[in-house]
C-alpha cells in the first residue's frame, strides 16, 4: 500500500508561492473544524431534547404505571421496562453461553480450521444483518409455529443480533490473553478445558464482559425485531399471579415507536420520557463496560 | 557421521543415573526438518546445558522433552524420550500426563494474572494435592529464593512483581509440585544481570533436588552453572536449517578441550 | 494433537512420596471432552443460524415467489385488497435513501477521520470528538426517529420550501415537503451511519505505516498535501470499505425510515417526496398481515437480505484486502 510515487508528484509544489500554500492549508483546516463541529450538532440536539422534553415528564409513576390509552391522562411505561428486561434477559441467556463457547473454539481449539473460518465469516455477516430480518426470522420460526406474539419470540430475535457481537468480541478477548500465559498452563499439564477455564476465561473476562455489555446495550435499544415478534401490550408481563410469557409483550422501544405517531400530548411526552430512560440505560451499560473492560494483564 | 559424535559423547559422561534418555532422530514442523540425529542423555541431579548458535534447534529439543511441541501445528517426532523407563512418545501416551511430571520455565516470565499465592498453588490444586497447600507454597517460594521478598504480599497479583521476581515466581510455581525434571528455556534472557545472577545461584541450589535441562544462549552461563554441556549446530547443507548435536560432555571438557572443530570454533567465537 | 484422550494412560510413573505430581483424573479428561464438544456445538450453531435464517425466510417466501414471480419486483402498486404487491418503489427508496445518506455520512465521516487522526487536535480534544461520534452509535434508532419527526422535519421545512419554490424545475426539488419524506429520512440515516464510516476510516488512516507519513513530510509537503496526496490514497481501500459497510447499515436500517420516510409507494427522484423502503415496508405491514401478505413480505425480506448480504460481503472483502495491503 505504500505508494511512494505520491510524494514525488507532490514535489513541484516546492516551486509554488509560499503564501498560496499557507492560505489553502488555513482554509482546509478551518473547514475541518467546521465539519467536526457540525457533526457534533445532532448528538447535542438529541441530548437536549431528551433532557428537556423527556426530563420534564420523568417521575416515579412513569416507572410503575401502565401506558395510557387514548385520551387518558397520566400513566407510564412500567410494563414496557419490565418487558425489555425480560426479553433482553432471554436473548442474553441464549446468546451469551453459545457465543462464548463458540468463541472458545474460534480462539483456542481450532482457530485455523475450516469450521472456524466459516463460522467467523458467518458471524461477520450476522453483524451486518438488518435487525428487521432478525425479526422476520423469529416471526417465521417462533411466531408462526406457536401461533402467538410473545416475549420468547422477541428474545430469539434479539439473540440473533447479540450472538455475533458476543462471539467476535469474546474471540478477540481470548486472543488477547498472552500466549506465554497459555504456554505456562499447558506446560504444567493442564488439559485444554483446564487451560481455558482456569486461565483464558478468567484472564479475558473483563474484555469478554465488555462484549456482552455492548450486545446487551444494542439489544435493549432495538425496535424493529420486536415490532412483530413481541408486538406490544398494555398489561404487565406478570399478570394475575402468573407470568404471561406466551402473550404479546411490551418493550420500551416499541412504546416509543407507537406513541411517537399519536396525536395526544400525553403519549408524546411519555415517548420522550421513555427515550430518555432508554438512552440512559444504553449509555450506562456502555460506560460500565468501558470502566470494567480494561484488561489487567 | 554426526550420530557418531553423539555416541562418542555419551560414554564420556560421568556415572550418574540417566533420568531422561532422549534420542531425537528427526523433528519436523510440517515439511521443515528442525532437528536431526541428536542423542542427549540427561543425568540425575545435574544441570545439562544446551548451547549453540540461534536456530540450532536447542529450544525445539527442550520443548520436545515434555511434548510442548505437540501444541505446534505440523509437529512430528521420530525417536524416543525415555523418562524413568517409559517412552514419553509411547503409543497412547497423553502429553498432558507427561507435562505433569516435567516442570518447565520459559524465556519470558509468565505468571498467571492471579495472586502470588495462587500462582504457586496452581499446580498443587491442578494435581488435587491433599496436604497443606500453604505449607507447600511457602516451601516452593523459599526454594525459589523469593519467600522473604513476597511473604507479606502473597495476595498481590503476580504480575506486579519485577521481571526477575516474576521469573523466580515461575520457578516456584514449577517446583511446587516437585516434578522429577525441570526444563529451563533461556530463563534469564529477559532479565538484567543482577536478576540473572540470582536465578543462576538458584539453579545450582535446585540441582540438589531436581534434574535440570537448561537452554542458554549465553556460553558464560553454561560455564558457570552447567555440569554437562551439549553443543548444537545448524546444518545448512540440505538447503534448509536443521539443528543437530555436535558433541556433548562435561562442561569443562567441552570448553577446554572440545573434540570437534565446530565446537572449538563456536566457543572461541569464530562464528556465532 | 490430542485427538484421542485415553482415560487410563499407559504412562505410569512410580509414586514419589515427595512429589505432588499426578496425572489428570478421569473426571478431568471427561470434562475436557465434554467442554470441547460443547465449544464445537457452539460454533456449529452460528453456521446453523445463518443457514436457518436463509432457509426459514426462503421457505416462507417460496409460495409468494411462485404465485407472483417477478411481478413483485417490478410492480409499483401495493394494495392488499386488490392482491397487488409491488415492491419496486420500496427497492428504489431503499437504494436512493441509502445512497444519499452515504453521500452525506461519507463526506462528514471521512473528514472527521482525517481531522481526528492527522494531528490537528491535542490528544485530549481528539478523544472528546471521538467519543461524540461513538455516542452517536449508542443512541437507539427509534430515538433518532422521534427526534427526526419533531426536530429535523420542522428544521428543514423552510429551506425545502424555498428550494421547491425557487428551484422546483430541478427534479430533486420537484415537490414540497409536507412532513415525512426522503430527505429527512436520509439525513437521520446519515447521522446513524456516520459512526461506522468515521470509525472504520479512522482505523484505515491510523494503520498507514509511519514511514509513509514521514516520507511525505520528508519531501517538504505541507500538512494538507501530505494528507490528500499520501495518507488518503494509502488508506483508500480501507476508507472505501468503510463506505461500503456504512451503505450496508443504511440499506437495512428500519426504524428511522419507518418513522420518517412517509411510507408512500411512489417512484420519485424528488428529495422532498414521501417514499418507502423495504425495511419500512416490512415493519409497517408485518404486524397486521394476513397469510397472503406474509408470503409477499417474506419475499421482500429475502430481497432485502440479498441486497444487504451482497453489500456486506463486498465490504468485508475490501476490509480484508486493505488489511493485507498494510502488512
Amino acid at each position: 500500500m505504500t505508494d511512494l510515487s505520491q510524494p514525488v508528484t507532490a514535489l513541484p509544489s516546492l516551486q509554488r508561492r509560499f503564501e498560496g500554500r499557507a492560505l489553502r492549508s488555513l482554509v482546509l483546516t478551518s473547514l475541518a473544524w467546521i465539519i467536526a463541529i457540525v457533526a457534533s450538532v445532532p448528538l447535542i440536539s438529541v441530548l437536549y431534547m431528551l433532557i428537556t422534553k423527556g426530563g420534564a415528564r420523568l417521575s416515579l409513576e412513569v416507572f410503575t404505571e401502565l401506558p395510557p390509552t387514548g385520551f387518558e391522562m397520566g400513566g407510564g411505561f412500567g410494563n414496557a421496562m419490565a418487558g425489555t428486561f425480560v426479553m433482553v434477559g432471554i436473548a442474553a441467556a441464549i446468546a451469551v453461553p453459545v457465543g462464548i463457547l463458540a468463541a472458545v473454539f474460534l480462539a483456542e481449539l481450532g482457530p485455523d480450521s475450516k469450521l472456524a473460518n466459516a463460522a467467523r465469516f458467518a458471524a461477520k455477516m450476522l453483524t451486518g444483518l438488518p435487525s428487521i430480518l432478525a425479526g422476520v426470522f423469529a416471526y417465521a420460526l417462533v411466531v408462526m409455529t406457536t401461533g402467538t406474539y410473545s416475549a420468547p419470540a422477541g428474545g430469539v430475535a434479539l439473540a440473533v443480533l447479540m450472538l455475533p457481537i458476543v462471539v467476535l468480541t469474546a474471540e478477540e478477548a481470548m486472543k488477547m490473553v498472552p500466549k506465554i500465559m497459555k504456554d505456562a498452563a499447558y506446560g504444567m499439564g493442564c488439559t485444554r478445558a483446564q487451560v481455558i477455564m482456569k486461565i483464558i476465561l478468567p484472564t479475558g473476562l473483563p474484555a469478554i464482559l465488555t462484549g456482552v455489555m455492548l450486545a446487551v446495550a444494542r439489544a435493549a435499544g432495538e425496535t424493529a425485531p420486536l415490532l412483530f415478534t413481541a408486538l406490544f401490550s398494555n398489561y404487565w408481563i406478570y399478570h394475575e399471579g402468573s407470568l404471561a410469557v406466551m402473550n404479546p409483550t411490551a418493550s420500551l422501544a416499541v412504546l416509543i415507536y407507537n406513541f411517537s405517531g399519536m396525536p395526544f400530548d400525553n403519549q408524546l411526552e411519555l415517548a420522550w420520557a421513555a427515550s430518555l430512560v432508554l438512552v440512559i440505560i444504553v449509555l450506562l451499560v456502555n460506560i460500565v463496560s468501558r470502566i470494567f473492560g480494561k484488561p489487567k494483564y | 557421521m554426526n550420530v557418531s559424535a553423539a555416541q562418542q559423547a555419551a560414554p564420556v559422561a560421568s556415572q550418574a543415573p540417566v533420568v531422561m534418555d532422549c534420542k531425537l532422530d528427526k523433528i519436523f514442523y510440517g515439511n521443515f526438518m528442525a532437528v536431526r540425529d541428536s542423542h542427549v542423555p540427561i543425568e540425575k541431579n545435574k544441570i545439562t546445558g544446551f548451547i549453540g548458535p540461534s536456530g540450532c534447534g536447542k529450544s525445539t529439543v527442550l520443548r520436545s522433552l515434555n511434548r510442548m511441541n505437540d501444541l505446534v501445528k505440523g509437529f512430528r517426532f521420530e525417536g524416543h524420550v525415555h523418562f524413568l523407563g517409559q517412552d514419553v512418545y509411547g503409543k497412547g501416551v497423553d502429553p498432558v500426563v507427561v507435562r505433569r511430571y516435567i516442570g518447565m520455565v520459559f524465556q519470558q516470565p509468565n505468571p498467571f494474572s492471579m495472586s502470588i499465592f495462587d500462582n504457586v498453588a496452581f499446580g498443587l490444586r491442578l494435581n488435587r494435592y491433599k496436604g497443606d497447600i500453604g505449607d507447600r507454597v511457602k516451601h516452593a517460594l523459599q526454594g525459589a529464593a523469593l519467600w522473604d521478598e513476597v511473604k507479606d504480599k502473597l495476595k498481590v497479583s503476580g504480575l506486579s512483581l519485577s521481571g526477575g521476581q516474576q521469573q523466580r515466581l515461575c520457578i516456584a510455581r514449577a517446583i511446587a509440585t516437585e516434578p522429577e525434571v525441570l526444563l529451563l528455556d533461556e530463563p534469564c534472557s529477559a532479565l538484567d544481570p543482577i536478576a540473572t545472577r540470582r536465578v543462576e545461584e538458584l539453579m545450582v541450589e535446585l540441582k540438589k533436588d531436581y534434574t535440570i535441562a537448561l537452554v542458554t544462549h549465553n556460553m558464560q552461563q553454561a560455564i558457570r552453572v552447567a555440569d554437562t554441556t551439549a553443543f548444537f549446530s545448524v546444518d545448512i547443507s540440505q538447503g534448509s536449517r536443521t539443528g543437530y548435536l555436535v558433541e556433548m560432555g562435561p562442561t569443562t571438557q567441552i570448553f577446554q578441550n572440545p573434540r570437534e572443530q565446530l565446537t572449538d570454533d563456536y566457543i572461541s567465537g569464530k562464528f556465532s | 494433537m490430542y485427538r484421542k484422550q485415553s482415560m487410563n494412560t499407559p504412562f505410569d510413573i512410580p509414586d514419589n512420596p515427595d512429589s505432588a505430581c499426578r496425572p489428570p483424573s478421569a473426571k478431568d479428561f471427561l470434562v475436557d471432552r465434554i467442554f470441547r464438544g460443547l465449544a464445537r456445538i457452539g460454533v456449529a450453531l452460528i453456521l446453523a443460524l445463518v443457514l436457518a435464517l436463509i432457509f426459514e425466510i426462503g421457505r416462507k417466501a417460496l409460495p409468494g415467489m411462485e404465485k407472483h414471480g417477478l411481478d413483485v419486483l417490478f410492480g409499483t402498486v401495493w394494495d392488499v385488497n386488490q392482491g397487488k404487491y409491488g415492491i419496486l418503489p420500496a427497492i428504489w427508496g431503499t437504494l436512493y435513501s441509502a445512497f444519499i445518506a452515504l453521500l452525506i455520512a461519507g463526506f462528514f465521516g471521512v473528514s472527521m477521520a482525517i481531522f481526528l487522526t492527522q494531528d490537528f487536535l491535542p490528544a485530549k480534544l481528539a478523544a472528546v470528538f471521538r467519543t461524540i461520534v461513538e455516542l452517536l452509535a449508542a443512541i437507539p434508532s427509534v430515538v433518532y426517529g422521534l427526534w427526526g419527526i419533531y426536530v429535523v422535519i420542522p428544521a428543514i421545512r423552510p429551506l425545502t420550501a424555498w428550494l421547491n419554490s425557487e428551484l422546483g424545475w430541478i427534479p430533486f426539488f420537484g415537490t414540497s415537503l409536507s412532513g415525512p419524506g426522503l430527505l429527512p429520512a436520509a439525513l437521520v440515516l446519515a447521522i446513524m451511519i456516520l459512526p461506522t464510516v468515521a470509525a472504520v476510516s479512522q482505523d484505515a488512516l491510523a494503520s498507514v505505516p509511519m514511514k509513509t507519513k514521514q516520507a511525505a513530510y520528508g519531501l517538504g509537503t505541507t500538512h494538507w498535501e501530505a494528507i490528500l496526496k499520501v495518507m488518503v490514497p494509502s488508506a483508500a481501500t480501507g476508507i472505501f470499505g468503510s463506505l461500503v459497510l456504512g451503505l450496508g447499515r443504511a440499506l437495512g436500517e428500519t426504524m428511522a425510515l419507518a418513522m420518517l420516510v412517509g411510507n408512500a409507494n411512489t417512484l420519485s427522484v424528488s428529495l422532498f417526496a414521501p417514499a418507502n423502503t423495504l425495511a419500512a415496508l416490512l415493519a409497517l405491514n408485518f404486524p397486521e398481515a394476513g397469510p397472503n401478505e406474509v408470503e409477499v413480505l417474506m419475499y421482500a425480506a429475502l430481497v432485502l437480505m440479498f441486497i444487504t448480504l451482497l453489500v456486506n460481503v463486498l465490504g468485508s472483502l475490501l476490509m480484508l484486502y486493505a488489511q493485507r495491503g498494510n502488512k
